[in-house]
C-alpha cells in the first residue's frame, strides 16, 4: 500500500546537554490522516511537534514537512502549516476578530482574501456573536476555538494541534473533537498531541506511542489493540496484600495461558489469550499465594492496555493540568 | 519588503491596541511617575538644593534633563515585558510559527517603546516649561534631546529584551530590573551634579552612560549650543557603542530562546 507521504522524520534527535528529549524518531504520516502523538507528560510529544513547525532545530536527523526540511526550508515549511499551540497562546486585550487580522497580516494574505476567510473561520467555530469582544472575556472553550480559527487563517495544508482538548470541560472536548473530524473530511493532514487515551482512540487514524522520548508502538488504535491479541485480566488486590502482589505475579508468569504481567500499584494486569479460560487458574494462584482480590474485571484490550504493554506503566494522568 | 512592513505595521498596532486597552495603564504611561518627580521631587528640594552646586536658576530646572533621561531608562528597562508575557503563555511562539521574517517580533516592539518615549519626553518638557524651565535652545534644541532619548532607548530596550528572552520566571526579569535601574539612577547626574557627590561615586557615574546624556540634554536645556554640542557629539558616540553591544547582546539571547 503506497500513499502520499505528508511528513517523514528520520533518526529525529533533540538534545539537552546529556538529557536527549526525542531519540531516533522515525515516523511517517501521510496526506489526509489524523495522526496522534500520545504520551505522557516529558515523553517528547511536544518537543517533536516543535521541531516539525520550525520552532526547535534538531540536534541530528531530519524532519521533512511536505517536501521541505524544517531546518533547511524553515520558511517555506511556515507558509504551508498551520499551528494551534496549548490554550491560552491568546492576547487577552486583542477581540477575536483582531488576532485573525493580525495573522492574516504576519501570514501575507492579500487584504480581500482576509475580509473573506475571516468571518468564514468565525462561523465555523461559532464565534460570530463574540468575535468583537476582547478575549480576557472568553471562556476556556471559546479561547480554544479561537486558536483552532487561527491556525486554519492561513489554509493550511497540515494542521499542528498541541494538546487540543487539554483542561476542557467535556462539551467544548466533544465540540473540538468534532472540528478535528470536519477538518479530516475537507482533507487536511492533522498531526496532534495528547495524553488522553480516549482522545487518540476516537480521533487518530494513526498514532505513535511516545515514552522517556522514544516510539514505543505505533499503528492504528485498532491495529495496536489487535496487536496486543487475547483478554486482559485485571486484578485488584487488597492494600494489605500489597507485599504479596509480586510473588502473585511471579506465580501467574509460569503458567501456560499467561502471555505478560504488568504490575499497577493497585493489582496487576495480566494478557491471556482467553479470559473465560484463564480465570480459574488465575482465581487459583492468587488464592496459593494468599493474595485477596477485591475486583475481578476482564475485557477486550483497550487503549491504555497497549499503553501499559509498551511502555510498562500507565500513563500519568491523575494530575490533569487544569486551566487558570 | 513589502510582506516586511506588513507584518511590522501589524505586530506595532498590536501594541498600540493594547495600551489603547489599557487605559488605566496608559494614564500611568504617560502621566508617569517620573512626572511626580519633576513635579514633587523638584519642587521639594527647591530650597534644599543649592543654587551654587546645581549651576542652574533652580533645581527643577537642573532636575528636568535627569527626569527626561530617567523615563528613557524605565521605558526602556521595562521595554521587554511585553515579550516575556508573550514568552511565557505562548504567543510568542504562534508568531513566530508565521512565516515572518524573524526580527519583525522584536522590531516592532523598538518602534512602539521608541515613541511612546519620545511622547512622554515631550509632556516632561512640556510640564517643565509649565514650571518655567524653557531650553535655551529651542525646537531644534529639544529635537536633539528626542534623538539621544531614542538612541539610549534602543540600548536599553535591548536588554530588556534579551533578560526577557533570557529569564526562567518573570520573578526573575523583575528582581533583576529593580536591581538595575535605582542604581543606574543614583549613580548618575540625574539628581545630583557629578562635582558634589563624593568621590567614588563620581567616579563610577562617569562610566555610567546615563550620565553622559543627562549631562548632554542638560546643557542643551540650561547653556546653549556652545557648551551642549561637544558633549551631545561625545554622548553620540558613547551611545553608539552602548547601542552596538546591548543589540549584539540581544540578537544572541534571542537565536537562543528561538532555538
Amino acid at each position: 500500500m503506497s500513499r502520499a507521504v505528508a511528513i517523514e522524520t528520520i533518526k529525529l534527535r533533540k538534545t539537552y546537554g546529556t538529557l536527549a528529549a526525542v531519540d531516533d524518531l522515525t515516523f511517517q504520516v501521510y496526506a489526509g490522516e489524523v495522526f496522534g502523538l500520545l504520551g505522557p507528560n516529558g515523553a517528547g510529544k511536544s518537543t517533536t511537534l516543535r521541531i516539525l513547525i520550525t520552532l526547535l532545530r534538531p540536534t541530528s536527523g531530519q524532519a521533512i514537512v511536505l517536501g521541505h526540511d524544517v531546518a533547511r526550508d524553515a520558511d517555506l515549511v511556515r507558509r504551508l502549516i498551520g499551528y494551534v499551540p496549548q490554550e491560552r497562546a491568546i492576547d487577552r486585550f486583542l477581540t477575536g476578530r483582531e488576532h485573525l487580522l493580525l495573522l492574516a497580516d504576519l501570514y501575507h494574505l492579500p487584504k480581500d482574501e482576509a475580509q473573506r476567510r475571516i468571518p468564514e473561520l468565525l462561523k465555523l467555530v461559532d464565534l460570530e456573536a463574540r468575535a468583537d469582544q476582547p478575549a480576557k472575556t472568553y471562556s476556556g472553550g471559546m479561547k480554544r476555538k479561537l486558536d483552532i480559527a487561527c491556525g486554519l487563517l492561513p489554509n493550511p495544508k497540515v494542521l499542528f494541534l498541541d494538546e487540543p482538548t487539554l483542561g476542557l470541560d467535556v462539551q467544548s472536548r466533544l465540540r473540538i473533537w468534532d472540528y478535528v473530524r470536519q477538518l479530516k473530511a475537507r482533507g487536511i493532514t492533522i498531526v496532534m498531541t495528547t495524553n488522553y487515551l480516549d482522545e487518540a482512540d476516537q480521533l487518530c487514524d494513526r498514532l505513535a506511542i511516545l515514552d522517556g522520548g522514544r516510539i514505543r508502538a505505533m499503528g492504528s488504535p485498532a491495529e495496536l489493540k489487535a496487536g496486543l491479541g487475547g483478554d486482559i485480566v485485571s486484578l485488584t488486590i487488597g492494600a494489605e496484600d500489597a507485599g504479596r502482589i509480586e510473588a502473585l505475579a511471579t506465580a501467574l508468569r509460569v503458567l501456560p495461558m499467561v502471555r505478560a504481567v504488568t504490575a499497577k500499584p493497585s493489582g496487576l494486569d495480566i494478557r491471556v489469550e482467553s479470559s473465560e479460560k484463564a480465570l480459574p487458574a488465575v482465581l487459583e494462584a492468587a488464592n496459593r499465594t494468599s493474595c485477596r482480590l477485591e475486583l475481578v474485571d476482564y475485557h477486550r484490550p483497550r487503549l491504555d492496555d497497549v499503553f501499559v504493554a509498551h511502555t510498562g506503566h500507565a500513563i500519568r494522568s491523575e494530575f490533569p493540568e487544569t486551566e487558570e | 519588503m513589502n510582506e516586511y512592513l506588513q507584518e511590522i505595521r501589524a505586530l506595532t498596532m498590536r501594541w498600540v491596541r493594547r495600551l489603547s486597552r489599557e487605559k488605566f495603564s496608559m494614564l500611568f504611561t504617560l502621566v508617569q511617575p517620573m512626572l511626580f518627580w519633576l513635579i514633587f521631587f523638584g519642587n521639594l528640594f527647591q530650597r534644599a538644593a543649592d543654587p551654587q552646586v546645581t549651576q542652574a536658576p533652580n533645581y527643577i530646572s537642573f532636575l528636568a534633563a535627569g527626569v527626561v533621561v530617567m523615563t528613557v531608562l524605565n521605558n526602556g528597562l521595562a521595554g521587554g515585558v511585553d515579550l516575556l508575557f508573550d514568552k511565557e503563555n505562548g504567543f510568542l511562539e504562534r508568531l513566530m510559527s508565521t512565516p515572518i521574517n524573524r526580527t519583525s517580533v522584536v522590531l516592532s516592539r523598538f518602534l512602539f517603546v521608541t515613541t511612546i518615549t519620545c511622547l512622554q519626553v515631550l509632556v516632561i518638557l512640556g510640564v517643565a516649561w509649565f514650571f518655567g524651565v524653557e531650553a535655551v535652545t529651542g525646537l531644534p534644541g529639544i529635537a536633539v534631546i528626542l534623538l539621544i532619548s531614542m538612541l539610549f532607548g534602543v540600548g536599553l530596550t535591548a536588554i530588556s529584551m534579551a533578560l526577557a528572552f533570557s529569564v526562567k520566571s518573570h520573578g526573575d526579569f523583575f528582581s533583576v530590573l529593580g536591581f538595575l535601574s535605582l542604581p543606574m539612577i543614583f549613580l548618575s547626574s540625574a539628581l545630583v551634579p557629578l562635582q558634589a557627590m563624593p568621590a567614588w561615586m563620581s567616579m563610577l557615574a562617569k562610566f555610567n552612560p546615563m550620565t553622559w546624556a543627562i549631562d548632554a540634554v542638560r546643557s542643551l536645556i540650561l547653556s546653549g549650543w556652545a557648551e551642549a554640542l561637544p558633549k551631545v557629539g561625545m554622548v553620540v558616540m558613547i551611545m553608539l557603542v552602548f547601542d552596538a553591544i546591548c543589540l549584539y547582546g540581544s540578537a544572541r539571547a534571542f537565536r537562543r530562546a528561538m532555538g
